[in-house]
């Protein structure tokens, strides 16, 4: 498939940001994830609270703190859900 | 005669009055309107997702998750009404309590105790003013209602559904007793022209599709859980009956805004015609009055040139 990766960070408000990345980066309750594009289905439980880093193609990060939040990658790319998720200041991480 | 004119004219003035009130809810409920069908619109991306994540996980986990099973002895069912905080909007709370009154008589004739959970100061007065008791409710937040306040009556209502009525004691921080059913009485948006009241079974949950599902290209991914798929829903089902009265609270908005401006559009349009009528009934009054004054003067020259002709 492309290499790239499409994602979906989602509120329960509203979608916060959806695009194509390089990888995105997350904590599960069981341990750091990264993904890449071609990534195998999976649902994960995010840790509380934790951050979710998508990085895009140009180099750029953005970065989320993520509350009450899973993710779930399938064909079509990965979705973070969240309860709340709001932008988090660059130099936090 | 003249004091007619004058209560009439007194009466056009309170018309015009109210009219200008009326007309002025109408215009906030059309914005509002809009506003909130963009909430809903906004909010339909997460629970598009989380039902289908759930469906994936409901086909891989155990099902004997305590909120996803019916329970043999149902003893006490829980109803969670939303009414609106202020009147003004036609039959909007007479229909949502109507239709919550149906669903208790139906429950009690199935020998379940009722216990009941409102949102919306016009539901809870309904009930304090008869008397009757109101588990737990929520007010202050049915025209504008965020996430915040849907977790904090479903995190509630979970804990006292998980608990079920076998267990002693109050839960969350409303204080409710055990129940082994939730129900949920809200108003469904189908158009400006129409709200329908209904009440839905919110626990036990069944997994409600809200997207037509679409035939799928291929078998259904088969997905890695991380942690195990029982833990994952355990954490996912409380967030997804959260997600359900947050679109029922978001929804219920949008019916009172367009219920409040259907009502208050026929209250300007009737004004209109109130003064119409008073208008015509002023001058016609008036009218008369200027008439019999004639009338009178000229009867009174006559008699006294007849008097004058007399001497």
């Amino acid at each position: 498939m492309a290499n790239q990766l499409h994602v979906e960070v989602v509120a329960v408000e509203q979608k916060i940001w959806a695009g194509e990345a390089e990888m995105l980066v997350a904590r599960t309750t069981e341990g750091e994830i990264g993904v890449l594009p071609g990534h195998s289905p999976l649902l994960g439980l995010l840790k509380e609270p934790s951050q979710v880093r998508v990085k895009l193609a140009g180099g750029e990060q953005l970065t989320y703190d993520v509350a009450g939040g899973f993710l779930s990658i399938d064909a079509n790319g990965v979705t973070v859900l969240a309860e709340s998720a709001t932008p988090a200041t660059p130099e936090q991480h | 005669m003249a004091g007619q004119v004058q209560a009439l004219r007194r009466r056009i003035r309170t018309v015009k009055s109210t009219k200008k009130i009326a007309k002025a809810q109408e215009l906030v409920a059309t914005s509002r309107i809009a506003k909130a069908q963009e909430r809903v619109n906004a909010s339909r991306p997460y629970s598009v997702a989380i039902t289908k994540v759930l469906a994936a996980l409901a086909s891989n986990a155990s099902v004997d998750n305590p909120l996803l099973v019916a329970r043999e002895r149902v003893q006490r069912a829980g109803v969670l009404l939303i009414t609106s905080d202020r009147g003004l909007a036609g039959a909007y709370n007479a229909n949502a309590i109507r239709a919550a009154e149906q669903l208790i008589a139906q429950l009690r004739s199935d020998g379940k105790e009722v216990a009941l959970y409102v949102v919306g100061r016009k539901g809870t007065g309904y009930y304090r003013f008869r008397g009757r008791t109101v588990d737990a409710s929520w007010t202050g937040f049915s025209e504008r209602p965020s996430f915040a306040d849907a977790k904090k009556i479903g995190d509630g209502l979970i804990e006292a559904f998980s608990a079920g009525s076998v267990t002693e004691g109050t839960f969350g921080p409303e204080g409710i007793a055990g129940v082994d059913e939730l129900h949920i009485v809200s108003t469904e948006f189908k158009s400006l022209m129409t709200q329908s009241a209904n009440a839905k079974p919110l626990a036990p949950v069944q997994i409600e599709e809200t997207v037509d599902e679409q035939p799928e290209s291929g078998p259904r991914a088969a997905y890695e859980f991380e942690p195990d798929a029982d833990e994952l829903l355990d954490a996912l089902l409380p967030k997804y009956l959260n997600t359900r009265i947050y679109a029922a609270l978001l929804d219920s908005a949008a019916s009172e805004s367009a219920s409040r401006r259907r009502a208050m559009k026929s209250a300007s349009d009737n004004a209109d015609d109130l003064l119409k009528r008073y208008t015509r009934e002023m001058n016609s009054a008036r009218q008369a009055a200027i008439t019999q004054e004639i009338s009178e003067i000229v009867g009174g020259a006559n008699a006294l040139a007849a008097a004058g002709s007399d001497v």
